[in-house]
């Protein structure tokens, strides 16, 4: 953290820290990546009734579950943030910690609901359906996996008052990763 | 400069708060509420209740972490335009797509007959029909 270090954290024409601009960047890339998908979805769950009774599989507890998991991890993120502000590094990386873990339940849920899925018959060529939502479920939870591997990171340096301003721009990211949830969630396990 | 264009300071552990910060645990509340009401509207058994409270809900869901969580409202303008667009993208893409994949034919183009059959699921060895 020397002032000297070479490397611009400030836009000042964009009106933020490079990072936090960089991070927004960033999202704006995966709302089309993930709005692709789920327009994509729209679209044929609209004209194949089929895709109805293959919704009906899926299971609403264990979806409603995840939900509650990422939203709760989220808080964690955002408390983490609030921490980081406060100059709180410890603090911050027990926030960042128990977002982790907050990830990591989601992962562990959702590879026991795609086991038995998959033990049921219900693959990823099984039907048009099943295609969307493993390549939807699939590719949110490489993100949610992608952001606990940073969030640890990012939690580890906070512990050490390290580069805290980043334990802002890894909140954003992850609650970005709730937001796609919060729509997958009704289009997959409610909608039926 | 607005407290919204604050920079970390690089001297500094931690660095300026550039934020209001509502509380969160009542925000986190509100959601979790929100998702019970969202499982609760397909038991009503009105179709129309289950499209308003899955999908409305969401919506307003994501409208609060994005406000609140994200603080979008505290950003500079541009990022909300910058989202906003990738969301108009969307829809657009939407607009022009979709009449291919939910219409059966249009002007000077028809489906071939094999794309009318619905997916049908093919259950595995192990499988069976639910």
């Amino acid at each position: 953290m020397s002032a000297a270090r070479p490397i611009a954290n400030t836009r000042s024409a964009a009106g933020m820290p490079t990072g936090r601009l960089a991070v927004w960047w960033v999202i704006a890339s995966e709302i089309v990546i993930f709005g692709g998908i789920i327009a994509s979805y729209v679209m044929f769950r609209l004209s194949h009734d089929a895709f109805t009774a293959a919704a009906a599989n899926t299971n609403t507890w264990i979806g409603a579950f995840n939900t509650f998991v990422l939203l709760t991890s989220s808080l964690f993120a955002v408390l983490g943030h609030k921490a980081a502000e406060e100059g709180n590094g410890p603090k911050a990386a027990r926030m960042l910690y128990l977002t982790s873990l907050g990830g990591l339940t989601f992962l562990v849920v959702k590879s026991f609901e795609w086991t038995h899925e998959i033990r049921e018959g219900f693959t990823i060529t099984s039907s048009t359906f099943w295609s969307f939502y493993y390549t939807a479920c699939g590719l949110h939870a490489l993100h949610v996996l992608g952001g606990v591997i940073i969030m640890l990171i990012v939690a580890a340096d906070a512990r050490k008052y390290l580069e805290l301003h980043r334990v802002e721009l890894i909140g954003i990211y992850w609650h970005f990763v709730d937001v796609v949830w919060i729509f997958l969630f009704p289009l997959l396990y409610i909608a039926k | 400069m607005s407290h919204a264009e604050h920079t970390p300071h690089a001297e500094s552990p931690a660095y300026e708060a550039h934020t209001h910060h509502p509380n969160y645990v009542k925000i986190w509340a509100i959601l979790a509420s929100l998702l019970v009401v969202s499982v609760a509207g397909p038991f009503v058994g009105i179709r129309a209740v289950t499209l308003i409270t899955a999908f409305g809900i969401a919506i307003v869901k994501a409208y609060m972490v994005v406000k609140n969580f994200m603080h979008l409202n505290v950003a500079p303008r541009y990022v909300a335009y910058l989202v906003g667009t990738m969301v108009i993208f969307m829809l657009l893409f939407f607009a022009a797509a979709s009449p291919d994949v939910m219409k059966a034919r249009g002007t000077d183009w028809e489906k071939p007959s094999w794309l009318h059959q619905a997916p049908v699921a093919v259950p595995a060895e192990h499988g069976g029909e639910h």
